[in-house]
């Protein structure tokens, strides 16, 4: 149905995370359609971030520079650490505005299914930072999930006795969610961790 | 082909857009795959995680076919334990070596009925870690590997059991095992049914090192698989 290079961009695009097949060949179709407004800035843009875009040496984020914006903003607080799995989860603890101070992206969490263990993370690198000192608390912004938190017991115990305090995410009842529709394991969580109403 | 079965997940990968291949500890029809549709998607993410109990429905054309499953909840194990960092290391590890010992399609009863019990101890219980041991124990004994602590292999003796041959999986009396001390391995006390229940950090590692080692000889070994890392960092936790 399509010419050899068109498959293989297809097959490229499929590869991204959300869009399989058929998405991909939606995709392709919409860069082929607009060539000079889409498909050609793409590239261009595409090449540049090949090019420019690196891990930050010190917390592993994505930037243009070895050390990112984050890193080098003396505004920020040193002596808050907050962990992340990812460069997508540092992005949306930005994205809240509540966080003033410094990151560690962790590039993964502990997996028994992917055969993911310490080494293959950047632990030691945390333990580096934390006894470098100036850290006071490190707060572990892991997912809910079994992997994210044996990944966060795991970081706590790798961070006792460094005399800084270790402190993981809430979990419970999202903003705007109904408890009609919550799941089981969500409500009990919630329940187990409640705390007295003010007032 | 359609059948109905309270199942355990073991494991959920991602497949395609938006489906996952969904792999249960069923109860009458053993360690068993299927395509979730949608099971990549949010609304499923709390149900896929490793330990819960669900009700499992699969379809296929021919039995040995994949096949596609649809999910009810029927239990959140996972959520109640997210914060205690021994059950959930107890917890991953119990799956997975479900996932790497078991052969698919195996219809392990008791197995299952025990997974429900060790949720429940590591739940709820002080002593889990003792039910974890158990748990191998049975696993062993299930997979046809398992151990004789009912009487000394050497004496036939039932009283004063303390090592386990790792040759031949039987317990040995402590004057039996004299001379061969180093060469046997440690029989922890709460594994002798007639004795008080009750065991320290040692006698876990001493259990988890007994079960450990018949697990490595008899189901991981001869399938080339090592012991999976997650059981590894659970038994670090009791011999530092």
């Amino acid at each position: 149905m399509f010419g050899t290079e068109i498959e293989r961009l297809i097959q490229l695009l499929s590869r991204l995370p959300g869009l399989g097949p058929r998405s991909g060949r939606r995709a392709a179709l919409a860069l082929l359609k607009r060539k000079e407004t889409l498909l050609l800035p793409l590239l261009e843009q595409l090449g540049r971030v090949a090019e420019s875009i690196r891990s930050c040496r010190i917390c592993g984020n994505l930037d243009s520079a070895e050390t990112c914006a984050i890193c080098r903003d003396p505004a920020r607080e040193n002596h808050s650490l907050c962990v992340v799995e990812d460069v997508a989860d540092l992005w949306a603890i930005e994205r809240s505005g509540a966080f003033k101070g410094r990151y560690h992206v962790l590039g993964g969490t502990l997996s028994a299914l992917d055969g993911v263990g310490p080494d293959e993370l950047s632990i030691g690198q945390l333990v580096a930072r934390v006894k470098a000192g100036g850290v006071e608390e490190v707060i572990l912004a892991l997912n809910a999930t079994v992997d994210g938190q044996t990944t966060a017991h795991y970081l706590s115990e790798r961070l006792q006795g460094l005399g800084i305090g270790v402190s993981r995410l809430a979990h419970g009842v999202p903003i705007g969610g109904e408890l009609d529709y919550l799941d089981d394991g969500t409500l009990a969580t919630a329940l187990k961790a409640r705390r007295p109403a003010a007032g | 082909m359609q059948w109905t079965d309270p199942g355990i997940v073991l494991s959920a990968r991602r497949h395609g857009e938006s489906a996952a291949i969904v792999e249960l500890l069923t109860e009458a029809h053993g360690r068993h795959a299927g395509l979730v549709r949608g099971g990549a998607g949010k609304r499923l993410a709390a149900v896929l995680q490793p330990g819960n109990r669900v009700s499992a429905t699969w379809r296929g054309r021919l039995p040995e076919h994949l096949g596609q499953l649809s999910l009810e909840p029927a239990g959140a194990t996972a959520a109640g334990l997210l914060d205690a960092a021994g059950p959930l290391a107890g917890l991953a590890s119990a799956v997975a070596l479900l996932r790497v010992a078991l052969p698919e399609r195996e219809p392990h009863p008791r197995l299952f009925a025990a997974f429900g019990d060790l949720a429940a101890a590591l739940a709820a219980d002080a002593d889990w870690p003792m039910a974890y041991v158990r748990f191998e124990l049975l696993l062993l004994a299930e997979l046809g590997f398992g151990l004789d602590l009912t009487r000394c292999a050497a004496t036939g003796s039932t009283e004063d059991l303390t090592h386990v041959s790792p040759v031949s999986g039987r317990a040995v009396s402590a004057a039996a095992a004299r001379a061969y001390r180093d060469r046997l391995l440690p029989l922890p006390a709460f594994l002798l049914g007639s004795q008080a229940a009750s065991a320290d950090a040692a006698a876990i590692a001493d259990g988890l090192a007994l079960t450990g080692h018949f697990l490595n000889r008899h189901a991981l070994a001869p399938q080339a698989r090592a012991e999976p890392a997650a059981r590894r960092r659970f038994a670090a936790r009791f011999s530092r």
